[in-house]
């Protein structure tokens, strides 16, 4: 079994799905519970990776490798490092609290949904596994058809529009990944990530091919200004297509920038630093005042998940300031670590913000901050728990929305003062919308009678946001066992930014 | 020997364990449970404090610095959670857990008839466990982690009464004020770490001196000083917390929350905690000149303009809040002449007496069943004798009577002003010699106002009245349901607790805490700035040093504020209206507290909102989706339906195009062809 763990973690929910979609439209607790079935399989089979990944020895481990085209010698080849290991297990944990989530909140097509969810969730295991440019390319693209069905089935209003601005958006980034893959295994007769990461490059390629990576990438993170997808995006789809969308899907975005950019581009992505570090803080700066004036709570928390992911790309890219300019390897290390963490904390807390927003809508039927108010008279735990995300959404110490962000300040630090005193500037704005949001939604008095009549959590939502909430204070206050898993798969990275190709 | 570190851990734990207790099991522990609980751990924490101060200063136990466990580390930055506990840090324990305690005793009377009871306990549990991580912490990490969670519970208990708007205003205001302090704090601590390379306090500080004569470079031409800069970051984050000039305007409205937490968060411990982190920092600050005048002159400026507004309130709270204002800024007036010593120890005795006024403060809003204006008052003295004696042995605290807590805290600081040379000593030392007046003014105000003279309100008698102390706003101001009487035992013991350190611990403790070496190693100051060092030249004992404050400029000042407002406010009530019309324009400026919210709010809160609005509509709206997405989309359109309409059906058409297309061809082979042929 462990020396086929990633593919038995691809393929064990996407199989899953069949039996799920076999339980049909009418026997939708039976599909419920054996989603869940394979959700919980699929983590406890993520559960060991810990064990069989060496955190101290780094680079790429659990190896499989299986000629799969051979006209076109591509590889089915998987393997794992301390960051996709930290990403895979994101997604099995957010896995289960999806399924959970939509426990009775699904009621129309519930197999085919838990199926959808299933199979995207092995898609994204995929990704974050793949070492065949070829087959990340696959599943990096087929990833767009589940979420494309859950938010154009069981989307809002307006799903028709925002499946379609999602889909074609991500996939004209993903037009210019393939032509740069293309480029690449004309010139390296290979898809493998290793041998086109030793590929000698001319600037001017390494140019092109950036630009053509940064635009897919971007798109999907998504950065300042190819962005506009994913507040329209989030707000048609259901709850369960935001918390992934958001939880991890964005991860994917950077998790191929690591990478595509770093390794491959390694010349071109040290000289157009200052584009992605300067995109990163009008992402910070300019999408927070943009969040502030949403009055549409799921397009708020959309806009601060852009604004919070350009905390990734930004210690992502100070991180070839400080190895390159600097020769700082331990600085650079600090920002990417930053990153690092960013992406695992966004994926907690922006889950636990749309799970709570979901919480709402099921009950009153609409995002509208001015149609609540007053929410603490009746939801008092629902109140505990959209304050403690509030605040991790803040970045307040103690919960894991702290660490990324005091990371990546600090290195941001050593590479530019300036740099950092744009990047701290999310301390002001960052908690000024989060916390109207939350003094119109939360305190005061009731003025819409129906809030009168909301319920408080249930025990199936209390088990979700106690999930989320267990492990934004875990990593809160103890991040280094996640940096330590990371640690040597950073390191390794680190000095792969500092090896001129040309 | 050797502090233990699970006593440490007790302290700091068991306020949290408290906390979480009457949170989490409040319905099943019930009110008894919570408070009980809450009360246990302080009682422990506040015990165990003791202890450990005891250790320190007479069993003669080392300083304590050791890391509890590893919060994260890359390569050669390390960030832990760990303590250093030294003198400085065993008065600020002692303090905390001691006026803690207290308070939480009194919240037992003063919140008996709130729904949020175990809530209230659970919360002030949580703040002096945040407050106790931040005095105990060894480093900027756990320094900034106390610093944000005393901000989250301040937050939390200024919107205690959630359905209030003016307080769930107030708490929006007090966080994001406090957040651009915050801002200023982050960035400095990245400027510790940017220049010497580790968050450790005691590495850091062993490192200073290699600050001098590094610069941090802002453009290419311009060149800042190491230590000027970070200083100046870090005391930013001061601001914010200690309610300095331009950051104090959230600490007034910041009155909304119940009174247990004005006296305990806004005026005994949590706002002082910049003044701590700066006592603390003073290996870094003594580097910087500049930055220390920046310290004085923004201490100084607050510590007379905010004690202005003081004369002006009526609420008997907000009299307390400014006069905090203004005492903090007496306390950063005296970081800021390199008087660390000077200003901890006001920290101290301020802490004393500013809790007893807010207590004392609550006991009357209790007795006067929630009202807080002092006009509706008067005569208050004989319903309840405890409080009044108390309040004046705080207010006499508070003017600097000489012989009390407050005097010894308060002259040396303007005494160490008056001997410092630094650049803005003479604007500060005019501060600090004005705004002992006006301190005076407004104190002596607010005793006449509220327990002498005529009593302003009447008693109404209602059937069926229950005595509550909530919900009482049914009557018309000045009317009460029934005549004011003395708080409960549980209000009052903690106003004679109170009373006994604001009268006598100066007189114990000024020799050695501000003139003699017992602080050690904990504050550090340079030889040439030294001033209380010069002062201690001529101090002889407390005595002498009380009977020689009778023959100051400050003492004189005080008896000519408490001549003109015993005239006033018992001989001649009519004369307050009189000056107030005389000097109108005077008033307005102060009562509008120098149009300083005004502006903010229109510049920071609905300027932001209007950005936003613009960068939303103009920049995500207008630009990216409709010129570039649905723009592209639309090109894509356009060119589609002109293509369409090519493709029209009819024969005729089609004909005609082809006919045009020949002639066009054979024309154009006509004209051109000969040409083309030759190549």
């Amino acid at each position: 079994m462990f020396n086929h763990l990633l593919s038995l973690l691809i393929w064990l929910p996407i199989v899953g799905a069949v039996p799920v979609l076999l339980a049909g439209s009418a026997r939708p607790n039976a599909a419920r519970w054996l989603a869940l079935l394979f959700m919980v399989l699929t983590f406890v089979v993520s559960l060991f990776l810990l064990p069989q990944y060496d955190s101290a020895r780094g680079g790429m481990q659990l190896v499989e490798s299986q000629l799969w085209i051979a006209s076109l010698n591509v590889h089915y080849a998987l393997a794992a490092d301390g960051i996709s290991v930290a990403l895979i297990l994101l997604t099995t944990i957010v896995g289960i609290l999806v399924v959970v989530g939509a426990w009775e909140v699904i009621q129309t097509k519930t197999h085919q949904y838990m199926a959808a969810m299933l199979v995207l969730e092995g898609l994204m295991i995929g990704v974050f596994c793949a070492t065949d440019a070829l087959l990340f390319y696959v599943f990096f693209e087929a990833m767009l058809i589940p979420m494309f069905i859950l938010i154009g089935v069981w989307g809002g209003p307006r799903r028709v529009y925002a499946t379609l601005k999602f889909f074609i958006y991500t996939f004209l980034g993903s037009i210019f990944m393939l032509i740069a893959l293309l480029y690449l295994y004309h010139k390296a007769g290979t898809f493998d990530l290793r041998t086109l990461a030793s590929l000698p490059l001319t600037f001017t390629e390494q140019a092109w091919i950036f630009f053509a990576f940064l635009l897919a990438f971007a798109i999907k993170v998504p950065m300042v200004p190819v962005h506009t997808w994913l507040p329209d995006a989030h707000v048609e789809a259901p709850t369960g297509g935001s918390v992934v969308l958001a939880a991890v899907m964005l991860k994917v975005g950077t998790y191929g920038m690591l990478r595509f950019i770093l390794p491959i581009v390694p010349d071109a992505g040290a000289h157009y630093t200052w584009l992605v570090v300067v995109l990163s803080l009008v992402a910070i700066v300019y999408i927070g005042y943009v969040a502030l004036v949403q009055d549409d709570m799921k397009k708020l928390v959309a806009y601060s998940s852009v604004a919070h992911m350009g905390f990734v790309t930004l210690g992502i890219f100070i991180a070839f300031m400080l190895a390159r300019g600097a020769g700082d390897v331990d600085s650079a290390r600090l920002g990417m670590q930053g990153a690092m963490v960013q992406m695992i904390s966004h994926g907690f807390v922006s889950g636990a913000m749309f799970t709570c927003i979901g919480v709402m809508y099921d009950r009153l039927h609409t995002r509208l901050i001015k149609d609540y108010g007053g929410l603490i008279n009746v939801m008092p735990w629902f109140g505990f728990f959209y304050v403690l995300f509030a605040m991790a959404n803040c970045g307040l110490p103690g919960t894991s929305g702290f660490v990324g962000e005091f990371m990546v300040v600090l290195a941001s630090f050593k590479a530019n003062p300036w740099i950092a005193l744009f990047a701290a500037f999310t301390l002001i704005i960052g908690a000024g919308y989060t916390l109207w949001m939350v003094k119109r939604v939360l305190w005061g008095e009731i003025h819409n009678p129906h809030v009168a009549e909301m319920k408080d959590i249930n025990g199936r939502e209390t088990f979700v946001l106690l999930a989320f909430a267990a492990l934004t204070v875990a990593l809160g206050v103890w991040p280094e066992p996640l940096v330590r898993l990371m640690d040597s798969s950073v390191t390794q990275l680190v000095q792969q930014l500092a090896i001129h190709k040309i | 020997m050797q502090l233990s570190t699970s006593i440490l851990l007790i302290i700091a734990l068991a306020p949290l364990a408290g906390c979480l207790l009457a949170g989490f099991l409040g319905k099943q522990i019930g009110r008894a449970g919570a408070h009980s609980a809450t009360i246990l751990g302080l009682l422990v924490s506040c015990g165990l404090s003791f202890h450990v101060l005891y250790q320190l200063v007479w069993a003669g136990a080392a300083n304590y610095d050791q890391n509890i466990y590893t919060w994260f580390e890359i390569g050669r930055f390390n960030a832990s959670i760990g303590f250093m506990i030294d003198r400085l840090t065993a008065m600020m324990m002692v303090v905390v857990t001691f006026v803690s305690l207290l308070v939480h005793v009194y919240t037992i009377g003063y919140m008996a008839d709130d729904p949020g009871y175990q809530r209230f306990f659970s919360y002030i549990s949580l703040f002096t466990f945040s407050m106790l991580m931040l005095v105990m912490s060894n480093n900027f990490l756990q320094l900034f982690f106390g610093w944000e969670a005393v901000g989250l519970v301040s937050y939390l208990l200024i919107g205690f009464w959630f359905k209030r708007p003016t307080a769930i205003f107030a708490n929006l205001k007090a966080f994001l004020v406090n957040r651009v302090g915050d801002f200023g704090f982050l960035l400095g601590i990245a400027a510790v770490l940017y220049f010497l390379n580790t968050l450790d306090y005691a590495t850091a500080f062993a490192a200073a001196p290699t600050l001098v004569g590094k610069t941090l470079t802002i453009t290419q031409s311009t060149q800042w000083d190491a230590a000027t800069v970070i200083c100046i970051l870090l005391f930013i984050g001061a601001m914010g917390k200690s309610a300095q000039v331009p950051l104090h305007v959230w600490l007034p409205d910041s009155m909304e929350g119940p009174t247990p937490i004005s006296a305990l968060i806004h005026a005994a411990t949590m706002v002082t905690a910049g003044i701590f982190m700066v006592a603390r920092m003073s290996p870094l600050f003594e580097l910087s000149q500049g930055a220390l005048s920046f310290v004085m002159v923004i201490g100084a400026t607050g510590a007379l303009f905010t004690g202005l507004i003081g004369i002006v309130q009526n609420d008997i709270k907000r009299v307390v809040a400014y006069s905090t204002l203004s005492q903090l800024g007496y306390m950063t007036v005296a970081l800021g002449v390199s008087a660390y010593a000077g200003a901890v120890f006001h920290l101290m005795t301020h802490a004393f007496f500013k809790a007893l006024l807010f207590l004392g403060a609550g006991s009357v809003i209790i007795a006067m069943h929630h009202e807080q204006d002092m006009r509706y008052m008067g005569g208050l003295r004989k319903y309840m004798p405890i409080t009044w004696i108390t309040m004046w042995i705080g207010s006499l605290a508070l003017v600097a009577i000489p012989f009390t807590s407050g005097f010894y805290s308060k002259d040396a600081i303007i005494e160490a002003v008056g001997e410092s040379h630094r650049w803005g000593s003479s604007y500060a030392y005019f501060c600090v010699m004005a705004g002992a007046f006006v301190t005076a003014l407004y104190t002596f105000r607010q005793m006449y106002l509220t327990f002498h003279g005529k009593e302003r309100f009447t008693v109404v008698a209602q059937h069926g009245h229950h005595d509550g102390h909530d919900d009482h706003g049914h009557h018309a101001p000045g009317e009460l349901a029934h005549a004011p009487h003395e708080s409960p035992w549980v209000v009052t013991l903690p106003l004679v607790l109170l009373a006994i350190p604001s009268l006598l611990v100066g007189f114990f403790t000024v020799g050695p805490m501000l003139f003699g070496d017992w602080f050690g190693k904990a504050i550090h100051v340079e030889e040439a700035n030294n001033v209380l060092g010069e002062m201690a030249g001529h101090f002889h004992d407390a005595a002498s040093m009380a009977l020689h404050g009778f023959w100051s400029l400050p003492f004189g000042l005080v008896l000519l504020a408490f001549a003109i407002q015993t005239y006033i406010y018992l001989f001649n009530p009519a004369l307050a209206g009189r000056i107030k019309g005389a000097l109108k324009p005077l008033w307005t400026v102060l009562d509008r507290k120098y149009w300083i919210d005004d502006v903010y709010f229109a510049l920071f809160a609905k300027g932001s909102v209007k950005l936003g609005r613009l960068f939303w509509k103009a920049g995500d709206a207008a630009v990216i989706d409709g010129v570039m997405v649905d723009g592209t989309t639309g090109v894509v359109e356009r060119i589609a339906a002109g293509m369409r309409r090519l493709q029209s059906g009819y024969l005729y058409q089609y004909a005609f195009a082809m006919i045009i297309g020949l002639i066009l061809l054979l024309g154009g082979y006509w004209l051109f062809g000969p040409t083309l042929a030759v190549h």
